[in-house]
């Protein structure tokens, strides 16, 4: 399924996307279906599934101990693609990774394989805009949504040269939960809401992790929330996961629904 | 905005979040990096704090034995016993004049750590170190010298508790506190501008090299030899000699060989052997698996142990204008005794692998009748560490 069908559906029914992302192959590759089926019980209309990098820069503690797991566990792009081809699931799958995994297995083979296992999009913390032609191209090209974030510190001028670029939705950054916040993080969170100015989706993340968080981000004007290391939290405890996983799904996505 | 690039290598990967400060520090570079007054108080700084300019000292000794004419370049004798604080304090008086009150900077070792407090203490700013749980444990000296400069060293656990979890937090520190803070970073490696902001600071060793030499030999030497892990000090010397006809050897960690784990190379050759790839900030060669995860690295010096390489030695080595080379842990080790027992100077191991190559080398003439060594650093540190493996022998 297409993003933006996804957020257009969702916009008609007068919902926030709620996009879960999780760790492939984190704790275990076999854990992986079943959790991906918690999140989407729970009501996940977006799967954003990460492919596990060995120098994730741009992830807290959380996410990148749980590459660690993930790793250890035996994940690649191989048994990533593989995994997510064989997953039975109706919600669009994004694809969170970092640049050279792609670089390396090859720019065109990577993307076809994402057509070919079902992932709508990709999300690559670690390539700005500026470096993104070739990428950017082949998704064009092969039909997958490339989706670039912005930040509170994108100036207006970035912002607009990062919208002509987007495509499926645009990844805002809040500053919630970051190491060093400032106590004005929703006015900063608001303020880059609004300078975001697009009929492009907007998604926000990085650190939100309950209902209220997110009901204040809704209420900023956000079209999606993006909620990731509470998740992977769950999964890191081991104890009661699926029940779980569904149970902060379900309770986030109510504040999504807006009627 | 400036190239960005160094043929195919460099850029910046870099999350979003870390553009605007990438551009604000590039248009402080080419604000200050050409002002009388920013190189007036740089030259005062590097004369009369980090005590350049450095000999260029004929080692007579050495040269009779391995019969060549061989200089060594003294940066062993900066303060602080390394080239390091060249770019240390280049960075930390741009990041005073751009109006930044807080240095972040992360270490392996501790070597670019205590460069960076040295620089940070005595310029006024409040210091942040990021450090490998790891590391610091392993390198307590270099801890406590920090602290003594009143620098605050954060041991860092997360991940593999060393220099890449190091970065990443000082990364985190940067993102977090971007509007008062420079990250300063200790080689020619990460994001565009560093890699030319830090050669540029380097460059200083061989512009010092061209004028020395043409006073005691009236011409160039044919070659020039030191060793590179990220590869400042490498850059620092070779780079104002890239238009003449000098040959440039980068000497690489060839560690215990040129052998694999599953996540680890037993070398840091990732100029000689390594693939194109994108690590921290850079496209270079870097040491990785079929798949694109990065490889740990391994070396004898800590100095040279890393997976990745200057975006621009890459580049100079496609175009084939450097030689990279590789010497193994014991072949340094050697190197080590040699220098100090030849010459009466202990040279640190990183050092110890352009001089190991200089006594392999040296015969079959790879290296012309005149070479300059670049000692990067002295041995000191590394004490311990040779005097641990000899007593296991």
């Amino acid at each position: 399924m297409k993003l933006a069908d996804k957020f257009n559906e969702l916009k008609n029914r007068n919902e926030t996307a709620l996009l879960a992302y999780v760790c492939a192959g984190d704790p275990d590759i076999e854990s992986t279906p079943q959790i991906v089926d918690s999140l989407i019980r729970g009501g996940a209309d977006i799967i954003e599934l990460g492919l596990p990098f060995s120098d994730p820069v741009a992830d807290g503690p959380t996410i990148q101990a749980a590459s660690e797991r993930a790793l250890s566990a035996g994940m690649n792009p191989d048994r990533y693609f593989e995994l997510v081809a064989n997953l039975d699931v109706q919600v669009p799958l994004v694809c969170m990774t970092y640049y050279n995994l792609i670089y390396k297995r090859g720019i065109e083979r990577f993307v076809k394989d994402c057509v070919s296992s079902g992932i709508s999009g990709l999300i690559i913390p670690d390539l700005p805009a500026e470096e993104s032609n070739d990428l950017a191209n082949c998704c064009s090209q092969e039909g997958v949504d490339l989706i670039f974030l912005v930040a509170p510190v994108t100036t207006d001028e970035r912002i607009e040269m990062i919208l002509s670029k987007t495509s499926g939705f645009v990844y805002i950054v809040s500053r919630l939960g970051v190491t060093g916040t400032r106590s004005d993080v929703t006015a900063a969170t608001s303020d880059i809401i609004s300078r975001v100015r697009t009929d492009i989706p907007k998604a926000v993340g990085f650190g939100i992790s309950n209902a209220e968080q997110a009901a204040k981000i809704i209420a900023a004007g956000a079209d999606g929330v993006i909620v990731g290391s509470a998740f992977v939290d769950i999964i890191a405890s081991g104890n009661n996961v699926e029940k779980r996983l569904e149970d902060l799904t379900t309770e986030i996505k109510a504040v999504c629904r807006r009627d | 905005m400036s190239d960005t690039k160094y043929g195919k290598y460099g850029g910046q990967f870099v999350p979003e979040i870390l553009m605007p400060a990438l551009e604000e520090l590039e248009q402080g570079y080419e604000k200050y990096r050409n002002d009388p007054q920013f190189l007036e108080e740089l030259n005062y700084y590097l004369k009369d704090f980090a005590g350049r300019e450095t000999p260029l000292y004929h080692a007579r000794n050495l040269s009779k034995k391995y019969g060549t004419k061989i200089y060594l370049k003294r940066e062993d004798l900066v303060h602080g016993g390394a080239h390091k604080l060249n770019n240390t304090i280049g960075q930390a008086l741009l990041a005073k004049y751009m109006g930044k009150t807080r240095l972040v900077a992360e270490t392996g070792a501790g070597q670019h750590g205590t460069a960076t407090a040295m620089a940070g203490t005595n310029l006024g700013f409040e210091t942040h170190v990021y450090m490998g749980a790891k590391d610091t444990e392993r390198q307590r000296m270099n801890v406590y010298r920090m602290e003594i400069m009143g620098t605050e060293v954060h041991p860092v656990e997360s991940g593999s508790r060393t220099l890449k979890d190091a970065i990443n937090e000082a990364l985190r520190d940067w993102v977090s506190n971007v509007e008062n803070t420079h990250y300063l970073i200790g080689s020619v490696v990460g994001p565009h501008p560093y890699p030319m902001m830090v050669r540029d600071f380097q460059s200083v060793i061989g512009n010092e090299v061209k004028q020395q030499i043409m006073e005691k030999e009236g011409r160039y030497p044919d070659s020039i030899v030191a060793c590179t892990g990220g590869g400042s000090n490498a850059m620092g010397i070779f780079y104002p000699f890239i238009e003449e006809d000098v040959k440039l050897i980068a000497v690489e960690a060839g560690g215990k060989g040129m052998k694999y784990t599953k996540d680890a190379a037993l070398h840091s050759a990732s100029l000689s052997v390594g693939e194109d790839g994108v690590l921290q900030g850079a496209r270079t060669r870097i040491l990785q698996d079929e798949y694109g995860q990065i490889l740990e690295s391994s070396s004898i010096s800590a100095g040279l142990d890393y997976s990745g390489v200057g975006p621009e030695l890459a580049h100079l080595a496609d175009i084939g204008r450097l030689l990279p080379r590789v010497v193994n842990d014991d072949m340094a080790l050697e190197a080590f005794h040699e220098l100090s027992r030849v010459e009466g100077i202990i040279p640190a191991l990183e050092s110890s692998h352009a001089v190991a190559h200089v006594m392999e080398a040296a015969e079959s003439g790879e290296l012309g009748e005149l070479v300059v060594i670049n000692l990067s650093g002295r041995g000191d540190k590394d004490l311990e560490t040779v005097i641990g493996l000899e007593r296991r022998k």
